[in-house]
């Protein structure tokens, strides 16, 4: 078993904090900083990780989106206001790409840490079960903003520019469609008993949710060939969450999109926790970590 | 004091207000004009002209609207104000394009059928003069110093060149086939050229009527055969010139002094028609079969905005 150096942290920290409410509150700090700097030095650390991360929606951008062109222009469809390149408009879809894959990396390596057995460690920390996992969460969704950002400045080199205060807005949207994307990796990771079971994930459920999204093709696209594909695409939560991030690249708030982000958060953390229960949800059936 | 700060303020929001532009664009299915705010990128009204409009110009002072309604076969003036109908030029059969003299008082006008350009007096309503040309002329322009009109038939591939005191031809210039517009440098020492069929813009010397130099086109993702210029105009500073590359949806940017294409904006299917902003901050194009306008950010090099307008939208004319 290894016991890793975050997870032990914790749990000293734990057995140290004290009754009051200020050394509560700094206890809670701590943890999650423990597991956000974890998580950040994990991935900085590893710099194949980080390469992998970036060259996945750098090959959509530069190499299927040159290949899809539409060189003639996509119709207007908001937020954009004029016509558009097919790269542009992919553009807020591979950064939802790099989001909801590295949902998925967080999830995998849930599964990894239960194996291996530090789960357990951090899961018998003296602190909420639902903040521990809040605080994976955060740690992943940093992780993935971080990245998204690094691609922006990558597309901005190759001429895919927004408005400079898009940058800005953007933010917000990635944080909450991070947290989305990093709580259903989390829900998977408490169903998925052991790593190779993982291929079934992307197969069932990253590539449908990719591919059935406004991710590649805008809806009304989607429509000509298919009224179920659009009707599946419409209701796609990642679409929802790249639409929001597509508004806010040009400075606007999709609300619809917003609303659906945040309800589809709250849900999959509500069940995320739930199955990381041991004596309510999955872990029980699978006979715990 | 206090209604002399509100009085003030008052002006400022009026002084942003009146500082923008008025552009005006043919609806040649429509048989009505468009009225679009290009501040707000907004479609402000559309008003009945006649029969297929397509040629518009406004005249030097700002005062009237020139429109070619080709299938009421006349060129109506409008009052560029209340947009009411004034009055009617005899511009011969299916008027399309046309051109009016820096003074404002000449304008002549392509009669493709007849292949003749028709010279008329403004003010007396009458036609002084017929030329006969080569075959199709379309494109037709005037120089700014107003020593020449320019007529290019679409058919014969030539440039003619009018004298503007005997309205008598005095040169040809064989040129690319298809030439579409024409239009003239500031100085009036050159004289840029579109070829359709070619897709080529050619740039020549007024003095010597020759081409000094061919520009090709090429967009990348987009066949060669979609590349076809129509309209060309050149800024004042002669920095920049812009041409439309019609079913290419692109409007080429060009620097004027060393004629290398810098730029391909894209903007609305089949531009065809291309006009400044008074300031030349913004150029505004026809997109025919998208049925909108383009508005570009001269200063950014930018497409800003699309403005739905209506039915085939050909012509455009600013007014400040």
């Amino acid at each position: 078993m290894t016991n890793q150096p975050g997870a032990h942290l914790h749990l000293t920290e734990g057995r140290r904090a004290g009754p009051s409410c200020v050394n509560n509150m700094l206890h809670y700090w701590r943890a999650m900083w423990g597991i956000i700097g974890r998580e950040l030095w994990r991935f900085v650390t590893q710099r194949e990780r980080f390469i992998s991360a970036l060259v996945r929606p750098l090959v959509w951008l530069f190499v299927f989106a040159a290949g899809f062109r539409a060189a003639l222009g996509l119709a207007i469809t908001p937020p954009y206001e004029t016509y558009i390149l097919y790269e542009v408009y992919i553009t807020p879809g591979l950064c939802g790409m790099i989001q909801l894959f590295n949902g998925m990396q967080s999830s995998l390596s849930m599964v990894y840490d239960r194996e291996m057995g530090s789960m357990r460690i951090l899961m018998v920390c003296p602190l909420p079960r639902w903040f521990l996992l809040l605080s994976k969460l955060f740690a992943g969704t940093a992780v993935s903003v971080l990245q998204v950002y690094v691609f922006l400045a990558i597309a901005w080199f190759y001429g895919i520019k927004v408005p400079w205060q898009g940058y800005l807005w953007v933010l917000p949207a990635l944080m909450l469609s991070g947290l989305m994307l990093g709580a259903l990796g989390l829900l998977l990771s408490s169903f998925i008993k052991q790593l190779e079971n993982f291929a079934g994930v992307m197969n069932f459920v990253i590539f449908p949710m990719f591919f059935m999204s406004t991710a590649l093709y805008p809806l009304w696209k989607l429509k000509e060939s298919s009224m179920l594909l659009y009707n599946l695409a419409k209701y796609d939560p990642f679409s929802q969450a790249i639409e929001l991030i597509r508004f806010s690249l040009y400075g606007q708030f999709n609300q619809h999109a917003f609303i659906y982000t945040l309800v589809a958060f709250i849900v999959f953390m509500t069940f995320a926790i739930i199955g990381y229960n041991p004596s309510k949800g999955m872990m029980m059936k699978k006979g715990g970590s | 004091m206090k209604k002399n700060t509100l009085s003030l303020f008052l002006s400022l929001v009026l002084a942003g207000t009146v500082q923008a532009e008025t552009v005006f664009v043919t609806l040649e299915k429509d048989n009505a004009l468009a009225v679009v705010d290009p501040v707000e990128g907004k479609l402000i009204k559309t008003v009945p002209v006649g029969r297929r409009p397509r040629g518009i110009a406004i005249s030097p002072d700002n005062k009237f609207l020139y429109i070619a309604t080709s299938d009421d076969n006349t060129i109506k003036i409008f009052d560029a104000e209340t947009l009411k109908e004034v009055g009617k030029l005899p511009s011969g059969d299916d008027p399309e394009t046309f051109a009016i003299n820096p003074a404002g008082d000449r304008l002549y006008v392509s009669n493709e059928d007849d292949s003749m350009v028709t010279a008329i007096d403004i003010a007396k309503k009458k036609a002084i003069k017929q030329i006969k040309v080569g075959v199709e002329p379309e494109g037709i322009t005037v120089s700014p110093d107003n020593r020449w009109l320019i007529s290019a038939t679409e058919t014969t591939n030539m440039v003619h060149w009018i004298d503007t005191k005997t309205n008598a031809i005095v040169e040809y210039t064989l040129v690319d086939p298809r030439p579409r517009s024409v239009s003239f440098t500031v100085d009036s020492q050159q004289l840029w050229v579109t070829s359709e069929m070619a897709g080529t813009l050619m740039i020549l010397d007024a003095k010597t009527k020759q081409i000094i130099k061919t520009v090709r086109f090429e967009v990348s993702g987009v066949t060669a055969d979609k590349i076809q210029p129509v309209g060309v105009v050149i800024d004042k500073d002669r920095i920049r010139a812009y041409v439309a590359l019609g079913p290419a949806n692109r409007v080429a940017v060009i620097n004027a002094q060393t004629f290398e294409v810098e730029k391909y904006l894209l903007v609305g299917q089949r531009v065809w028609n291309l006009a400044f902003s008074p300031d030349q901050k913004r150029l505004y194009t026809t997109n025919g079969v998208s049925n909108d306008i383009s508005i570009i950010d001269l200063d950014n090099q930018t497409v800003t905005k699309s403005v739905g307008v209506g039915n085939y939208p050909w012509g455009v004319a600013v007014k400040p």
